[in-house]
Formats: structure tokens, sequence, C-alpha cells
């Protein structure tokens, strides 16, 4: 008997194939291909004057040298802006190799073909490129400070200038009894998967086609971006996602310079071509974010209610701003939380910087919109000499209050629109997993052994599963074997499992014979991509969907085979059969097979579908006018609004007194994303993100020095998190159903790593009693902090 | 190519493969993924500092990034792909599969050798003993408790299954 699959803890199909090291990334692919290597600026801004390849011609294996000047006129115009918004005046891109200016460091500016990466490598190093360095812009306010400009006809180095409101937060703020005004530091960092970026493309000259693969987030995308540069038809183009090693945002950037010249290359030179990039390259030139300035200004009552909350804020997106303002959005209107804000006015500048471009992170803009809105309700706190879980309680938004309208445009252009979420349950769940109540005698006891324990906790909500759509293809082969597709990608989601799991419990089929493949424009050319925490709930639903209407035919054809009502029927251990007498049945693959009314028997099961078995019905054609052969469907879920998923998150920090060095020793969460469809791979998704949101909060950050130089690019100097520092996580769920769609569920991915600084420097504050303004904070900067911290901020006012 | 050119062989997992006309200053993860066709070492940073090139040399767990594939001629090579077959993965493969200590899988196939590596050394390692060995290994998707957690499995089954240390396949 087929079991329900759906919210089951089912083991990963993708998995032994990646467990025997049998996984093929993108790099894993094309052996045979000439290789490709850029010679990028070492410089964070200057005019290229020269470029001299004549050392490189003799390096044995070189195939080709490309410098802008080579490209066709097509290919020498910018990257598309990505996401036009009204607000965004000066919107600038980058070119695919640099024409004439660079303003980055790791920009590309010469791009070297050869027969192998080592070769090409040889020759780009080889190439001498004389540059004339200009003055560098670097951190956010230096950039608006605007004493110098990163691009010239952008001499206020504002690319965009956005005020919403709801309310009138100054007047609330000068009416309220008591008042908090204080600045907020957040540093850059990066998705920074183990997978660099990486594009292989083939061209077929007799066929006219290129085959593409690329490391992407965005397959359907990325082929239209070529096709369009190219200059070819979307049929000429197909493109595949690969499997692919983790992506957290950064691969929805596209077209990358390297996915449009590597097909373009391949095309020139009639042979494979392939780009992958080293872990310096990654660092240098994919994109990074998080990098934002806040001034805060919030008036509350005498309980810790928020009556006015006023934000200021500058976001650092880089030298360019190809995905538009879809971070600072994002965080400007998640900032709220779970709270009720009636007075709230958020305005910012987009500014550029001669640094490393900034889209979309894990998170994209809301851990630190969540640091801002947590550490105000943590000051508030302090301020009141009130429990923070109080505060927090005062100010949320009821559960009967939902859905809740507050009046902004999110990040989609759709309202700001909770759709459902109960943060007080949520919160009552929290203080019970970590024990709120019984903290101060765990503090006691440790204060006994010499060691500064603290607690703190953050909220946040978040937007997902954001529109336009995405759609499912569903087929039951002949064979038995269910086929389906979605034109996202996945990058260790495990999209193949759960997607399976819908279908089978729709098909009443075994989870193996499902097979499902994302990310290949030959089987789904229609897609968005995998982004905000949308694959499962916009593809989940869509393949839902289209298995139900493949449910509904196999459910037709079986009545007709069977001559019994449909109503009667019922889907289950791979049959049609009858309810209640099981002996009654048909095989889903005859089903299948009479789906498909057939000339010739190719094979002994294919006789019964053939003209003179199957004649089909007296005075209709084999295939009726409202039908089509084959038992398969196509359907698409494209919803109204996103839907909110909301969590929070409580640490445990032990301070060293001495050296101040910090470790996490308690990490709770209460997650709230709808009924989990497989509580494993959501549970995995949320550690996954609790990693990282560890790393932000104590160790990752871009150290540019004021020339515009990354110092830590690479892995021994960016601290990402190893096994040593990731605390064990206990991890409790609320499943409050969405209305919005018909599996009722809510995105999962990046709920992990949104409040893991604010928690973490809300604990780290309420060990030492320093205050905690910047992510990240390292125990040297801790260290510093404690020695010279006087008693009052001179910041704040009251 | 830069240099001089050289044919030689490499013992990899028990097979003995011929390496034609290769340049001496290629690494073994190259020589590996490119000449060998054996892309289960993956290669993340090329540097020694992510662990996701990690092979077995003479039983001794490197990462292949960092060594210098003329120089392992006379060593017995053992990659991701001599564990576990079709039909049979390895008690620690299994272990990852019951778990869910995989995402993406592109750090998989390091961890899977380093905790092989771990438990055949020390085969009842305390937890922070567990943690150290695998901090070779860079994962940014798992957060690495699941990891952490099949190593348990494995070390339960393994000292319930035979006595004080099971074998790895
Ligand atoms: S690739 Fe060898 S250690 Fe990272
Ligand atoms: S599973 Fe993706 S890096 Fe470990």
């Amino acid at each position: 008997m087929t079991t329900r699959s759906v919210g089951a803890p089912v083991a990963r199909s993708e998995d032994p194939r990646l467990l025997r090291g049998e996984g093929r990334y993108l790099d894993d692919l094309g052996h045979d291909a000439f290789q490709i290597a850029m010679v990028r600026s070492p410089h964070a801004h200057a005019r290229v004057l020269d470029i001299d390849v004549s050392g490189a011609l003799e390096v044995e294996g070189l195939i080709a040298i490309h410098t802008f000047e080579d490209l066709p006129p097509r290919l020498q115009e910018p990257l598309p802006l990505l996401l036009p918004h009204p607000s965004l005046t000066a919107g600038r891109t980058q070119h695919l190799l640099a024409d004439g200016e660079v303003n980055h460091v790791g920009e590309a500016v010469v791009m070297v073909t050869a027969t192998d990466r080592y070769a090409a490598e040889d020759a780009a190093e080889r190439i001498l490129v004389e540059y004339d360095p200009l003055p560098a812009v670097v951190g956010p306010e230096r950039a608006r400070a605007a004493e110098h400009a990163v691009h010239d006809d952008v001499p206020d180095n504002v690319a965009a200038h956005l005020e919403q409101s709801i309310g009138d937060a100054p007047a609330a703020i000068g009416a309220a009894p008591n008042r908090l005004r204080f600045r907020l530091d957040i540093e850059r960092s990066a998705s920074t998967p183990m997978e660099g970026r990486g594009t292989y493309a083939r061209w077929d000259g007799d066929d006219e086609r290129v085959r593409l693969h690329t490391s992407t987030q965005a397959p359907t995308s990325v082929r239209a971006a070529v096709a369009a540069f190219l200059g070819l038809q979307l049929a000429q183009v197909e493109c595949i996602a690969p499997d692919i090693g983790g992506g957290f945002g950064v691969k929805i950037m596209h077209p990358w310079p390297e996915e449009i010249l590597v097909p373009w290359a391949a095309r020139e030179l009639g042979h494979d071509v392939k780009f992958t990039e080293d872990r310096r390259e990654h660092f240098v030139s994919a994109n990074h974010e998080r990098a934002q300035v806040h001034w805060i200004d919030v008036g509350f009552d005498d309980d810790g209610r928020v009556l006015g909350l006023d934000v200021e804020f500058i976001h650092d997106h880089g030298a360019y701003i190809p995905y538009g303002l879809i971070v600072p959005i994002i965080t400007s209107t998640q900032l709220i939380g779970p709270y009720k804000l009636e007075n709230y006015r958020v305005v910012f500048d987009s500014v550029y910087t001669n640094t490393t471009p900034v889209s979309p992170y894990r998170g994209a803009g809301r851990p630190q919109g969540c640091f801002a809105m947590e550490r105000t309700i943590d000051r508030i706190a302090a301020h009141l000499g009130k429990d923070r879980t109080e505060v927090r309680s005062v100010n949320f938004l009821q559960p009967e209050e939902m859905p809740y309208d507050f009046g902004l445009t999110f990040q989609d252009g759709r309202p700001l629109r909770y759709d459902s979420g109960d943060f007080p349950a949520s919160l009552e769940k929290l203080k019970q997993l970590v024990d709120w109540d019984g903290f101060e005698e765990r503090r006691a006891a440790a204060e006994a052994e010499g060691r500064l324990l603290g607690i703190g906790l953050a909220t946040y909500v978040e937007g997902t599963g954001v529109g336009p759509y995405e759609g499912g293809h569903v087929l039951i082969e002949p064979g038995g074997t269910v086929q389906v597709s979605t034109g996202l990608s996945t990058q260790g989601q495990g999209h193949q499992t759960v997607f399976a799991q819908i279908v089978a419990d729709e098909l009443g089929v075994d989870l193996a014979d499902v097979r499902v493949v994302t990310g290949d424009t030959r089987r789904f050319p229609y897609a968005v991509g995998t982004f905000a925490s949308r694959a499962a709930v916009m593809s989940g639903n869509a393949i839902h969907l289209a298995a139900r209407r493949v449910r509904e035919k196999a459910l037709r054809i079986a009545s007709e085979a069977l001559e019994v009502d449909a109503e009667d029927l019922e889907l289950a251990d791979g049959q049609a059969r009858v309810v209640g007498s099981p002996d009654t049945a048909i095989d889903l693959k005859v089903v299948a097979t009479l789906s498909n009314p057939l000339r010739y028997a190719f094979d002994e099961s294919a006789r019964i579908a053939t003209q003179f078995a199957n004649p089909g019905k007296e005075g209709q054609p084999p295939v009726t006018d409202d039908d089509e052969p084959g038992l398969e469907a196509t359907d698409y879920y494209s919803p109204m609004s996103s839907t909110f998923a909301n969590g929070m998150h409580a640490v445990e920090v032990s301070v060293d007194p001495d050296t101040s060095d910090i470790e996490v020793v308690r990490y709770a969460v209460v997650h709230d994303c709808g009924p989990l469809l497989n509580p494993r791979i959501v549970q995995g998704q949320v550690l996954g993100g609790v990693a990282q949101g560890v790393g932000g909060a104590l160790y990752e950050r871009m150290a540019y020095d004021e020339h515009g130089q990354l110092q830590n690019a690479s892995f021994m100097d960016f601290l990402m998190p190893y096994a040593t520092e990731v605390p064990s996580v206990d991890i409790d769920h609320l499943e409050t159903p969405s209305p919005l769609n018909p599996l009722g569920i809510k995105g999962a991915g990046e709920a992990g790593v949104i409040p893991g600084a604010a928690a973490i420097a809300a604990a780290i504050e309420d060990a030492t009693g320093v205050v905690i303004d910047a992510m990240p904070i390292s125990p040297s900067q801790l260290h510093e902090q404690r020695l010279t911290t006087a008693q009052d901020r001179p910041g704040d006012t009251t | 190519m830069t240099g001089a050119t050289e044919s030689y062989e490499l013992d990899v997992d028990g097979r003995a493969l011929p390496v034609a006309a290769a340049w001496l200053g290629e690494s073994l993860l190259y020589v590996l993924r490119e000449r060998l066709g054996l892309p289960g070492a993956k290669n993340a940073c090329e540097q020694g500092e992510c662990g996701s090139c990690s092979i077995f040399l003479d039983d001794v767990l490197v990462n292949a990034c960092c060594v210098l594939a003329a120089d392992a001629t006379d060593a017995r090579i053992r990659t991701v792909e001599g564990f576990g077959d079709a039909d049979h993965l390895s008690d620690v493969q299994a272990a990852f599969l019951g778990t869910g200590a995989v995402q993406c899988g592109f750090c998989t196939p390091g961890l899977i050798l380093a905790v092989h590596d771990l438990l055949d050394q020390v085969p009842d390692p305390t937890g922070l003993e567990v943690r150290e060995a695998i901090s070779g290994n860079l994962c940014r998707c798992t957060g690495y408790g699941r990891i952490l957690q099949a190593v348990e499995e494995v070390k339960a089954t393994r000292s319930g299954a035979s006595g004080p240390r099971g074998e790895s396949p």
C-alpha cells in the first residue's frame, strides 16, 4: 500500500549519487573544452590605457585573446539592468569586458582562451594592461560624501533614493514619551558557495544551436539573455543547470559576463568552451551583499510600544547595480518583522562604491532589517528595564488581525500583506524551548565558574514564494515511470525528493517511480528562478496542480476501461481501482498506454492501444476535441502576493571575561513555514541557515582597505564557520498554513540566516553589558569595546 | 604548456592508471579530475583550505590540490569513487543518507573520506574530537549538525556490530 509521503522525513533521492562522488557539477563536464582565464583588474578604480598581448602569443596552447575592442557591437553593450524600478534613476551595469574603465578589483578586462586552464592562466599572466589609477570610493559613507565619483556621470554616487512610510513617524516620535536615536553598522559578506561560478557551452555548427550548462539559479533567464546577446532564436539555445554546489543567492545574478562570453566564444571558435572560476576570482568578481549603515530614531510609550519608527540607511551596492533595488527594498519592508507599526518612515540611498557589486545573498536584506528592528526593541527594553520578550509581546501583530496590509509596497511590486502567522504562540514555544525564564539561574551558575553568560532573541517575518509564477509538467509513461519537470533549478534543497513526494501522493505511486528534472530548458522552458525561498511554494504548487490534472485524466480513462463510475475509483499502489473492491483495478501504466491511441504495436503492451484493439467510441474520433494524447499535464501556479513565513531564534553565549572569546552555547529556533513537506529537508535548510547566521554575526566580513583592495580573499582569511564554530541547534515548528496556495506552504530556504546576527548580538550584550551595534562582532572588537565602553553612549539621547 | 612532460602511472582505487605526457607541475587533483576521469574529488579552493579535494594517499588523508601527481606514483591512492558502488553504500555514506547530512553535495565526497579516516583511526571519538577531525572540511550548506549525527550513528553501529571496531569497506 502506498503511504502518504508528504509530511514524512523521506530520505533524499538525490543523495546516493552525491555520496558516491557521482554528482556532476559544472566543472565535471566538458573535459575537452577550451578553457577560459580572465585578466582581471588589480585596481578598484582606473582607466585602462593600453593592453599589450604580445607576450602571451608564444604560450603553447593559446587559442584566442579578446578585449572589449574585439567584441561585436551587441556584446559591447552593458549587461541588462534586470530589475528596473522608478526610483532607480542612475542605474549602471558592467560591460562583459571593461570598456576603458574598471570600477572594482576583479572586473574582467581580457578574456584568454586556451586548450587547458594552465595554459590559459600562463597566457593571462603575460598580458600587460596599463592602468591609470583613479581615486577609489570605498564604504557607504564615503560614497555618499561624494568627494569622488565611481561613475563620472553619477557625481553624487547615488543610484537610487527611495522613501516609504506608514502614518506619520516624525510626528509620532516627537509626541512619544520616550525616544532613542542610534546608529548601526553592518559589514559586507557574501554567499560563498563551495562551488563557484562556471559556464560550459557547446556550439553545434550543423544544427546552429548552442547548449549551455551553467551553475545558475535562473536557467530560463540565462537562456533568454544568451539568445538576445548572440542574436539567436530561443529555439537555438538550450540552457541546463547541472548539479550545483550551492547558490545562496549569488547565482541568481545573471547573466554573468562569462555566461554570454563563453557561448559566444564557442560559436566563434567552433569548439566547446568552458569557464570555471577559482576561489580568489569568486571572492572579487562574484557579487557580495549586506553592507549598510542605519540611523534609527524611535519613539515609544512606557510599556515599550513603538509609537513611531524612523529609519534612514545607506545601502552599499558596489560598482554596479544589475539586480536593481531588491535588497534595500527588502530591508526597508521586512525590517518591520512581526510588529504592528502604525507610524513608520524608511528612506534609503543606494550608493555606488568601487567594490564588487551587490545582489542578494541568502536573507537578501532581511538580516540587516532584522538587526535594525531587533536591536531597537532590545534598546527599548533596556531603557525601560523590561524583559525583552515582554516588549516584543506588546508590539506583536495578533493572529486575528491577519491578513494584515501595512500599506507599503513589497519587493514584488505588490502590497506588503501578511497572510498568516501566530507570533505570540511562536514566542511562547521559543521561551519553552530555550527555558527563557530559567536563564537567570544558569547565568548565576556560570558566573560562579567565572564565565559571562548571556541570552538574546530575535524575531523575523519573511516574505516567501514571490511571483510571478512557476510551472510543472507531470507525465506517466506507458512503462509506469512518472516524469516530472519544472523550470527552476536546484542548489541542494532536495527538490527532486520533495516534488516527487507531492506527485507520489497525488497519483498513488511509489516515490521510487517518480523522476524529477529541474532547471533544464529542454524539459520546461517557462520559469522564473530559485530565489526568495520560493521553489517549494511556486514549483511545488504548480507540480501539485499538474499532478492533479493527470490524476483526473487517469481516473476518466480508467473509468471507461473498467466501465465504472470515476467517482468510485481511487489511485493507489500504481493502479486505478474501485474503492472497497481492489480486485477491479487497472495499472496506471496501462492507463498511460490507453491514453495514446496507437497505430503500431511496437511492443506487447502497446497492443491494447492499437486501432483494432481499441477503436474508440462510436461517432467520435480517437482523440476527441477536448482531449490530447498521453497521460500528462502542465500547470502553473501564480500567486496574488507573497506568503509570509516567520520565526524566532534564541541564543545563549558564553564570553570569556579575560579574552572576550565568544562561544554560542545554546541555539533554539522556532520556525513557522506552514505544513512541512519534508521535515528533514526543512530542518536541514534551517540548520544551514543558522550556520551562515553565526558566520554573519561573529566572523564573516569582506575586509576592504581604503584603496578598495579585498584583504581577505581566501578561505584562510574570510572566516566561514567550520564544524568547530557551529553550535548544535534545537528546532521546534509551528505550522500555520498559508491561505494563499493549495498546499498551504511557505518558503523555508532563507529563514535560518535572518535573525542570527541580531540574536547573537543581543546575547553578547546581555552577557557583557556592552552595547552591540555592529554586525559582525569579533572577539577582538568585543574586547576593545569592553575596555573602552563608557557608561553612556554619546549617540543615544532620551 | 609550461615545462617538461612525462608519462607515468598512478595506482588509484586498486587500478593501475596510465597518465600520458603530463606536465610535472600538475596537481594530483587536476590529474584525477582532468586526465583520469575521476571528478569525485572537488576543487573549491585549490590551496588546501577546504578539504573538498580530500583523498587517501597510502591511508593518509590529504588535500589532493596540494599534492603533485607525479609525486604520488609510488603511493596507493583512494578516492571517493572507491567507496561504495551502485548497490552498496559504505556505512559512512549510508549514515549521511539516513541523517540527511547532504545538501548540495559539493563538500560531501571530502567529508565522507574525512569521517572514514576519523573512525578508522579513533573508533570512539568524543564530540570535540569529531568536530576537530572534520574541521579541515568546509561545508556551506548543512551547518554540520547532521554530519556530526551521522558520525555518531556509524560509531554506534560499528561498536554494536563488531565489538571494538568495524570495518570500513
Ligand atoms: S580544493 Fe583542495 S583543499 Fe580546497
Ligand atoms: S552540502 Fe553543500 S557544501 Fe556541504
